[in-house]
């Protein structure tokens, strides 16, 4: 049987399907408790208006159901605030094979940094501009390569 | 009225217990006035919506509008809970008229032109930057939650709103001049955000330095001017608002009050 934090942690966030929720950093905890089998999933929302939350968490409950635990509940906490830094290794190399540009690290403190240079995921190319800010997910941006011409979305550091 | 706030939310935090006779409402309404500042904003930015003068503007002020969605909700929630009488997000959001609303005026303005609704949205971020960042240390945990996650969103908020304006300030004639008339045109509106409220987790009129400080550089180096007016339109905070409000809530709770408790 798939343990419930396995099962969780398997789960692909819907908007961007090449990574999983554990990958994005959004997962925070999973714990099933000793006797009854109930498992309490705590995950945190990338963007407070997140529209892929009440997906992610029909998500959770569906990979619970199926790994043989049907008694669970998903709480959704806010603090300390979801940080692009909290995206693995692993799920940077995912999103950037699937050219999505990975975020530049956040400083601890201070002006959220808004204008390191980007490469491009597609040819390495740090020749590259902003198209808009704003891209078709809350936290992606949208870019172009000046080299290889290519539009990419570039998930925005937060 | 009980001076314990309920935990009603499953997974939510405990809300702050108030002991002070009065502080719940206090409180409430500060709350309520931070949640009804960003509802009635994303509900205005989502007016634009194909309407935008290009598609990726068109996409930039929906995703602020859902940024702002996304605080109300929270702060709404939020609200609710600290009133202890069983309102949830929906039910402050759909269920009641434009007299009880607690939202600053400036957000409630009809969008304008693109210069007009760059001007609320330079104000209100450069308001709502500071706000949320004092509000992450302030002695609420939960409103400080809260304003931790939305301050880095707000940051966009007003990186874009900043472009915008000095773009247009510093453009041509015809822009500059759209923009001057855009500013000259909230700016009094700007005075009831920063209205003082001493006993408030965070007293609008600490913001005042940041504000300022944000507000006058951008302005600076967009070519434009504070217009000299001593006239400071307010009364949003205690419900008194424009009629423009009220259509807003119109559109906004149609169907919500058509269909009671619909979901789908």
């Amino acid at each position: 049987m798939t343990t419930a934090r396995a099962a969780v942690a398997a789960v692909v966030d819907p908007e961007i399907r090449v990574i999983t929720i554990a990958e994005l950093g959004i997962l925070r905890s999973v714990d099933e408790e000793p006797g009854t089998g109930r498992v309490v999933v705590t995950i945190t929302p990338t963007y407070t208006g997140c529209p892929a939350m009440d997906v992610i968490r029909a998500d959770i409950r569906q990979a619970l159901v199926a790994a043989g635990h049907p008694q669970a509940e998903v709480r959704t906490v806010y603090t300390p605030p979801w940080s692009t830094d909290w995206i693995t290794e692993a799920g940077r190399a995912k999103l950037a094979r699937a050219g999505i540009a990975p975020p530049a690290p956040v400083r601890p403190t201070g002006p959220v940094p808004l204008t390191l240079t980007v490469r491009c995921p597609w040819c390495g190319s740090p020749e590259t501009e902003q198209i808009s800010r704003f891209g078709s997910t809350a936290c992606k941006a949208l870019r172009r390569c000046r080299s290889c011409t290519e539009p990419f979305d570039h998930l925005k550091a937060l | 009225m009980t001076a314990q706030a309920e935990q009603t939310a499953p997974g939510a935090m405990p809300a702050t217990t108030l002991t002070v006779p009065g502080a719940v409402t206090h409180r409430f309404d500060f709350v309520l006035g931070l949640a009804d500042d960003a509802l009635v904003a994303a509900q205005r930015l989502a007016q634009w919506c194909t309407r935008g003068p290009e598609m990726e503007e068109d996409i930039a002020l929906s995703n602020i509008a859902l940024d702002q969605l996304g605080a109300a909700r929270l702060l709404l929630t939020y609200a609710g809970e600290v009133e202890g009488a069983g309102r949830d997000e929906d039910a402050l959001a759909y269920r009641r008229d434009d007299r009880e609303f607690r939202n600053c005026l400036l957000v409630e303005l009809p969008n304008g032109d693109f210069a007009l609704t760059m001007a609320k949205l330079l104000f209100l971020a450069a308001y709502q930057v500071p706000l949320y960042t004092a509000l992450a240390g302030c002695g609420d945990e939960r409103l400080a939650a809260i304003g931790a996650k939305a301050r880095k969103e707000s940051a966009y908020h007003l990186d874009h709103a900043s472009l915008w304006v000095r773009r247009l300030g510093d453009g041509t004639d015809e822009s500059h001049r759209r923009m001057q008339a855009a500013v000259d045109e909230v700016w009094p509106y700007t005075h009831e955000l920063l209205a003082p409220d001493p006993t408030a987790p965070v007293d609008p009129a600490t913001l005042r330095v940041d504000f300022d400080s944000v507000v006058s550089g951008v302005l600076a180096e967009a070519t434009l001017t504070v217009p000299e007016t001593a006239w400071k339109p307010d009364g949003g905070r205690s419900g008194v608002h424009t009629e423009h409000l009220s259509y807003l809530l119109a559109e906004l709770q149609v169907l919500h009050r058509a269909h009671p408790g619909a979901s789908w």
